[in-house]
């Protein structure tokens, strides 16, 4: 192809595609010298985020990064701006902090060596995944990541080895390969109806019609397979409940969010004015809070309460799609500040929330609710890092997701939109009262006394620094959201 | 300093404190008492500074943005610095209180942590410069004195801590919808800019009515306005000197002066008597107060009969808002302070009757007076403050509440005061003359139902001197209310610039 490149500054792009593949090279270094420390980790994965800080400036003002590359006589395009940058950055830092939490992970348990190793080039291509989900720009390359990070996310799931692992892990992989048929289906449609297929020039050329109608709606319906959007949500408890905390950890704040975002990026792009169907996603994801917080409510164990909580909490992001369809563009710009708000802050509350369930689990020895009795005075700190990120999933402040719950309230209420008002109240409530059902059980002082496993004290440290950041994010929201608002809406 | 810097110190006494208490670990009991109170003296030193500075015509103030259109604001003004004051100088006694009162007991570090960062809640809401800082440090408290009310873990405590959420946290949601609404609608008001509210149209009042009445809502909760008050007799199954936080520092003050801060600050007393809101405030604490009296009266334990006699006391301040005019403004400020001495005396006295004698009942108080003189007379200078009596401050709340109300040409809000007085006096009355003039076990009729000796004096001396400093200070206040930077100064001085153009 000869289209004419717009060529963006050489060191940018070079280092950006740096960030991008170096992870799957540092997986396969660790697959091949498992590291038993976690500093060497930290050293090792510290420099891609500090590059991607480096870049976010240059996206700054609304600024884009972007470019394409043709082999083999595809096009392919990429673009950096805001929001991908900051995605990338987030995504940096969580599946660093996962990566540290795997080492003390595998010394605080008995992990077969082998299974150990094994984690890390899956992490390493699911961070290479990811990344390029976040800067994609065309149909083809998305789909490929999309491929990439659903099987390595199902290889981590089976790493444990378990019957139940395995059985929920190959759930997973069929529920994600339906999705992809689903997806592929659209792509095809699409590339006959307009010959293309990056982003921009599908936003250009796609005309409102059942065409693009039923090609959106059988994108729509394989991403929110694969983002666990209710109804089609059946798949991610059972998962989360025999994985690795650490895997968990990055599914249920990464993940699931990647389908989130390509839906949103294709939405915006192909059908923004699609007001009934955007009401719909709107419709599913409050039935996603009510469902998901009930669910939680119900769990009798503490990881099944934290992955009912994803889905109770995915959903607040689906209200995005009614806020943005056909308002006014003070509520657009509202719910879109909003949305990423929320995502990030729950990216890291539900990581750091994750890991202290997986603290308290193993340090009791029992994954039921009934048995944290006695655990606020044993085990204080996991506890204090389950209930920061709690304030977080809740909302309350001084948090991420209490000011994107502004946000989104405020967008709500100008936008006269009540029933997402009352969507948010609603899931509020039940978060709390899943929350402090947790407390009431760690709160019994009265109980036969367990022995308390020790576990490393760095992964403690890992989630209480991820819930602290999704405190902080709270009232330092304004720098990524002027990154945001500069940016626009796609 | 700068302004800034004092403001965040203060601020941040208290939050350190809460971050060291919980890394410090369990047994270090010497590092955590020096701690506790080395930063209340140190907020106390503070506050009093800026106190000074604002009196001289200083500045503190710090802010940064947080969304676009809206800022995070410290700001510390003479109504925001009353409430500072009086927070961090009953907290200091309620430490030491509770550093007595919790001797022995397991999960100190828990409750010190989670007490400091009660304060540090409580400093940050009287010193918040608009709703959405208010709204942070407000809901920051519920989540700090969850841990406290259900600390000692039983059936009881927990449920009662699930009682405190489902109101709380409710209201929480309520007052955060009412706040976004309006700030939807006028963008971010700072507190004293009035003005902003009272520009709007006509076509707009019904609006602002039905939103007042959402914040108030919101507040009522904490403030135990009926029949939102629910949560706050159950939870006095905390220990004493969290009840004493949850009644005069903290929780339903902040509720009370949140409902201050929106009356005065934010639609302005004028744009709020225009649009009839006053009367209706009058008409809630006015049953709010007669309701209360009446539960209290019918109550057979101590504490109960404590806890309903705040829901009564702390509509006096939503009354003294209600009514129009300078005179009915100064009830209130003052009262937001005269209430808090005295009622915390009378928490400090009922823990030590508890502590000391295993005292829970009114029954069982026969001729306590002898066993306990001094927490006796602390206790007793508290209840005649609650009746009117001078020289008690609590005279001085009741006769500007009186000489407002006439001036706000409500006359029959005085037949609700004498009512009240009546039954203050009703349902206190028979306890001091059970302390004082019935025969009791130190007289030889009965027994104690469970006597301990906790120190030379009457009762630990770390449980003594906060009841009898804080009877004291509730004399003082009354006998010196013409002194400079006296409680009741410093009120008619903010409610001056209220109404003074």
């Amino acid at each position: 192809m000869s289209a004419p490149l717009a060529s963006p500054p050489a060191t940018e792009a070079a280092l950006l595609w740096l960030v991008l593949l170096v992870p799957p090279l540092l997986g396969l270094l660790a697959w091949r010298f498992p590291p038993r420390r976690m500093l060497p980790v930290l050293l090792a994965g510290l420099p891609l985020p500090l590059a991607t800080l480096w870049l976010l400036p240059r996206v700054a003002g609304g600024a884009v990064l972007e470019g394409s590359w043709a082999p083999g006589g595809l096009q392919l395009h990429w673009r950096l701006d805001g929001l991908a940058g900051l995605l990338l950055l987030l995504t940096q830092l969580l599946l660093l902090a996962s990566a540290a939490y795997a080492v003390g992970h595998r010394r605080a348990t008995e992990l077969a060596e082998r299974a150990f190793a094994g984690f890390w080039p899956l992490l390493g291509g699911l961070a290479a995944a990811l990344g390029v989900i976040w800067v994609a720009a065309d149909l083809l390359t998305l789909y490929a990541a999309l491929e990439l990070m659903g099987l390595t996310a199902v290889g981590m799931m089976l790493l444990p080895g378990k019957p139940e692992a395995l059985a929920a892990g190959l759930r997973y992989l069929l529920y994600a390969l339906v999705g992809s048929l689903a997806w592929l289906l659209g792509v095809a449609l699409l590339l006959g109806a307009t010959g293309r297929l990056d982003l921009a020039g599908l936003a250009a050329d796609a005309e409102a019609g059942p065409v693009t109608g039923i090609a959106m709606a059988l994108l729509a319906a394989g991403l929110l397979l694969k983002a666990a959007v209710f109804p089609l949500h059946g798949w991610l408890a059972p998962v989360h409940a025999s994985a690795w905390t650490q895997v968990s950890a990055l599914h249920g704040a990464l993940v699931v969010k990647a389908s989130f975002f390509i839906l949103m990026q294709l939405w915006q792009r192909l059908v923004p004015e699609a007001q009934a169907a955007a009401w719909l996603l709107g419709a599913l994801g409050s039935l996603a809070v009510l469902w998901g917080g009930l669910q939680a409510w119900r769990a009798s164990r503490l990881k099944q309460v934290v992955a009912w909580s994803t889905v109770g909490q995915l959903g607040y992001l689906m209200l995005a799609f009614p806020l943005l369809a056909g308002t006014s563009a003070a509520v657009a710009s509202l719910a879109w500040q909003a949305t990423w708000l929320q995502l990030a802050g729950h990216a890291l509350a539900k990581a750091a929330m994750f890991m202290a369930a997986g603290n308290l689990v193993l340090s009791v020895g029992q994954s039921r609710l009934a048995d944290l009795a006695g655990t606020s005075r044993q085990l204080p700190l996991s506890l204090m890092t389950f209930g920061l990120a709690a304030v977080t999933l809740m909302g309350l402040p001084p948090s991420a997701g209490f000011t994107a719950k502004w946000l989104l309230l405020q967008a709500a209420i100008l936008a006269g939109q009540w029933p997402w008002v009352i969507v948010l109240v609603a899931g509020t409530l039940l978060t709390a009262a899943y929350v402090f059902r947790v407390f009431r059980c760690a709160f019994v002082e009265e109980a036969p006394r367990h022995d308390f496993r020790p576990l490393p004290a760095g992964m403690d440290l890992i989630a209480l620094l991820l819930a602290l950041a999704a405190l902080a994010l709270g009232l330092g929201a304004e720098w990524p959201l002027a990154l945001l608002r500069e940016g626009g809406l796609p | 300093m700068s302004g800034a810097l004092i403001l965040l110190a203060t601020l941040g006494s208290s939050l350190l404190a809460a971050v060291i208490i919980f890394l410090l670990p369990e047994r270090a009991f010497r590092a955590r008492t020096g701690l506790n109170l080395g930063a209340a003296l140190i907020k106390l030193g503070l506050v009093a500074w800026m106190v000074w500075g604002l009196s001289r015509g200083g500045e503190y103030a710090v802010e940064f943005p947080v969304l676009e259109g809206l800022a995070f604001v410290l700001r510390a003004d003479p109504l925001g610095i009353m409430f500072a004051g009086l927070s961090s100088l009953l907290w200091l006694f309620t430490t030491v209180y509770a550093i007595g009162y919790l001797e022995d007991s397991p999960n100190r570090k828990r409750f010190f942590g989670f007490f400091s960062l009660c304060v540090a809640s409580t400093l940050g809401i009287s010193l918040a410069g608009n709703l959405f800082t208010f709204l942070v440090f407000y809901e920051l408290l519920t989540l700090s004195t969850y841990p406290l009310v259900a600390h000692r873990g039983t059936a009881k405590a927990l449920a009662a801590g699930k009682v405190y959420l489902r109101f709380t946290l409710t209201a929480g949601l309520v007052l955060m919808i009412g706040m976004v609404a309006l700030h939807a609608l006028a963008g971010d008001i700072r507190f004293g800019q009035r003005e902003i509210l009272a520009e709007f149209g006509p076509e707009r009042r019904p609006l602002l009515v039905g939103l007042f009445w959402v914040l108030i809502a919101g507040f009522g909760v904490k403030a135990a306005l009926v029949p939102l008050h629910g949560w706050l007799p159950r939870a006095m199954v905390a220990p004493a000197p969290v009840s004493a936080l949850l009644h005069a520092v903290a929780v339903v003050k902040a509720g009370a002066f949140g409902i201050v801060r929106l009356v005065y600050d934010v639609y302005g007393i004028e744009l709020s008597d225009a649009l009839g809101l006053l009367n209706g405030l009058v008409a809630v604490a006015s049953v709010t107060i007669l309701y209360g009296s009446l539960r209290a009266l019918a109550q057979q334990e101590l504490k109960p009969r404590l806890a309903y006699s705040t829901v009564s006391q702390v509509s006096y301040i939503v009354l003294g808002i209600g009514l129009f005019g300078p005179l009915g403004t100064i009830a209130a400020l003052s009262h937001l302070l005269h209430q808090g001495l005295m009622k915390i005396t009378l928490f400090f006295c009922a823990g030590n009757y508890a502590e000391e004698l295993g005292i829970h009942r009114i029954d069982e108080l026969d001729g306590a007076g002898r066993r306990m003189p001094l927490t006796s007379l602390a206790f007793t200078v508290g209840a005649l403050g609650m009746i009117g009596l001078p020289p008690v401050v609590g005279f001085l709340s009741k006769w500007y509440l009186g000489t407002g109300a006439i001036q706000a040409g409500l006359p029959w809000v005085i037949a609700v005061l004498v009512a009240s007085s009546l039954l203050n006096a009703a349902y206190f009355l028979p306890i001091l003359a059970r302390l004082w003039f019935r025969p009791g076990p130190d007289h030889g009729v009965g027994a104690w139902p469970e006597e301990r000796r906790l120190g030379r004096l009457e009762t630990h001396a770390w449980l003594l001197v906060p009841a009898v400093v804080t009877a004291l200070f509730s004399l003082m206040a009354g006998v010196l209310a013409g002194m400079p930077f006296s409680p009741l100064e410093w009120a008619t001085g903010v409610a001056n610039a209220e109404y003074l153009p």
